[in-house]
């Protein structure tokens, strides 16, 4: 992203309007990319995008979280959802029904008791569906990696997308977990099933 | 101030029990009372009662010494607020001799009693509800017995044919290591590199 000279009317690139917190920003220069997007709506009263490109970024902006927080990890994940964080503003939610959930947060340590409801609870959510392990217990057992009650690794219940390291990780790890979830969303989006 | 009154109370209960209380230990500034195994009831309705108004059962807990004949104890933890003290009461028994349950002196024994079951394996007559309570549904053992190997007995999966999750024998990829040679508590077997003219 280049710095806005004072003056200066042609901007060569995409996305190089800058900001109002930039020196020498002039409100008169708009992004080429935006001004492309106004003209043509202007213009013909459509957009015209690959189908693709619609559904993955409709996917993305919209992943309503089934909260399964199982220990500490979930006040981490419940901080990432308040205001400080605000996962909202990538218009995630916590949703407490799976029918109408993306996403599931494995936050926490997955017991051998908790594993057929876990499992039952991804078999309801719609596709497509997600899941982040969050956390050292549910990436792998952590602590209780050697224990009689502990799944060791909640990948062996459900197909996981994303590991999000720490114990328990801080809700800024799994906010940057979220974004990665959402670029491997964006990456290799399908609408197959 | 409260180590008076808790060796007062040693006295009283000795007094008021008599062979009914097997040992007094005052240690710590705590004191312990060990008892006969069937007279706990009796013994928990008279601490309940005046004078010594122990009201609440903090906690009801188990403790397996393997090489004792009557491997397990019971442990009570009783609190007295309008005395201020706290008290330990303790039954020794083992696997098969049940220890009278005491649901009917403090009510909040029924879940403890279930979790000592649960826990250690020792059987509490007159419980109408001694089923597991924490451990998970089919399980097999008592985990907190010293024989109990740690990793347990099973593990689950999810299996992608029978569309279920199913219980297989554990399969450690990674053996457990015994990092014990630094144990504080339980210190090394062998002299420690760098020990060696320590003791000479």
């Amino acid at each position: 992203m280049g710095i806005i000279l004072p003056g200066q009317t042609d901007v060569t690139a995409y996305g190089q309007a800058g900001r109002s917190t930039v020196e020498g920003y002039d409100p008169k220069v708009h992004d080429k990319f935006f001004e492309a997007v106004s003209t043509e709506l202007n213009d013909k009263g459509f957009l015209v995008a690959s189908a693709d490109d619609v559904i993955t970024w409709a996917r993305t902006g919209s992943l309503m979280w089934m909260t399964f927080g199982l220990a500490c990890c979930a006040v981490e994940m419940m901080q990432a959802s308040m205001p400080r964080y605000d996962m909202e503003r990538f218009g995630m939610a916590p949703r407490a029904s799976p029918r109408q959930s993306d996403l599931m947060i494995v936050a926490g340590t997955l017991t051998n008791k908790m594993a057929p409801a876990l499992r039952k609870v991804y078999d309801q959510m719609p596709d497509p569906r997600y899941v982040l392990s969050m956390g050292s217990c549910a990436n792998g057992g952590g602590y209780y990696h050697y224990s009689y009650s502990v799944v060791r690794g909640c990948d062996r219940v459900v197909p996981v997308d994303v590991y999000v390291p720490g114990c328990p990780p801080s809700a800024e790890a799994l906010l940057y977990g979220l974004l990665q979830l959402q670029k491997k969303i964006r990456r290799n989006g399908t609408i197959r099933r | 101030m409260s180590e008076e009154k808790l060796l007062k109370i040693a006295e009283q209960a000795k007094a008021d029990f008599k062979e009914g209380l097997v040992e007094t230990i005052f240690a710590f500034g705590e004191l312990t009372l060990v008892v006969e195994r069937e007279r706990i009831v009796e013994v928990l309705q008279k601490l309940r009662a005046e004078p010594y108004r122990f009201h609440q059962l903090i906690d009801l807990c188990g403790a397996d010494y393997p090489k004792r004949a009557r491997r397990f104890d019971v442990v009570y933890h009783l609190l007295s607020l309008t005395q201020n003290v706290r008290l330990r009461v303790k039954v020794m028994t083992d696997e098969v001799v049940p220890v009278p349950t005491v649901r009917d002196v403090y009510p909040n024994a029924d879940w403890y009693e279930r979790e000592a079951f649960d826990m250690y394996g020792m059987l509490f007559s007159g419980q109408p509800d001694l089923r597991r309570i924490l451990t998970d549904y089919g399980f097999e053992g008592h985990p907190l017995r010293k024989d109990f190997p740690m990793t347990g007995h099973v593990e689950v999966r999810y299996d992608e044919e029978q569309k279920r999750v199913v219980y297989e024998p554990v399969k450690l990829t990674q053996e457990y290591r015994r990092f014990d040679f630094l144990s504080p508590w339980e210190g090394a077997q062998y002299v420690l590199p760098g020990d060696e003219k320590a003791k000479a």
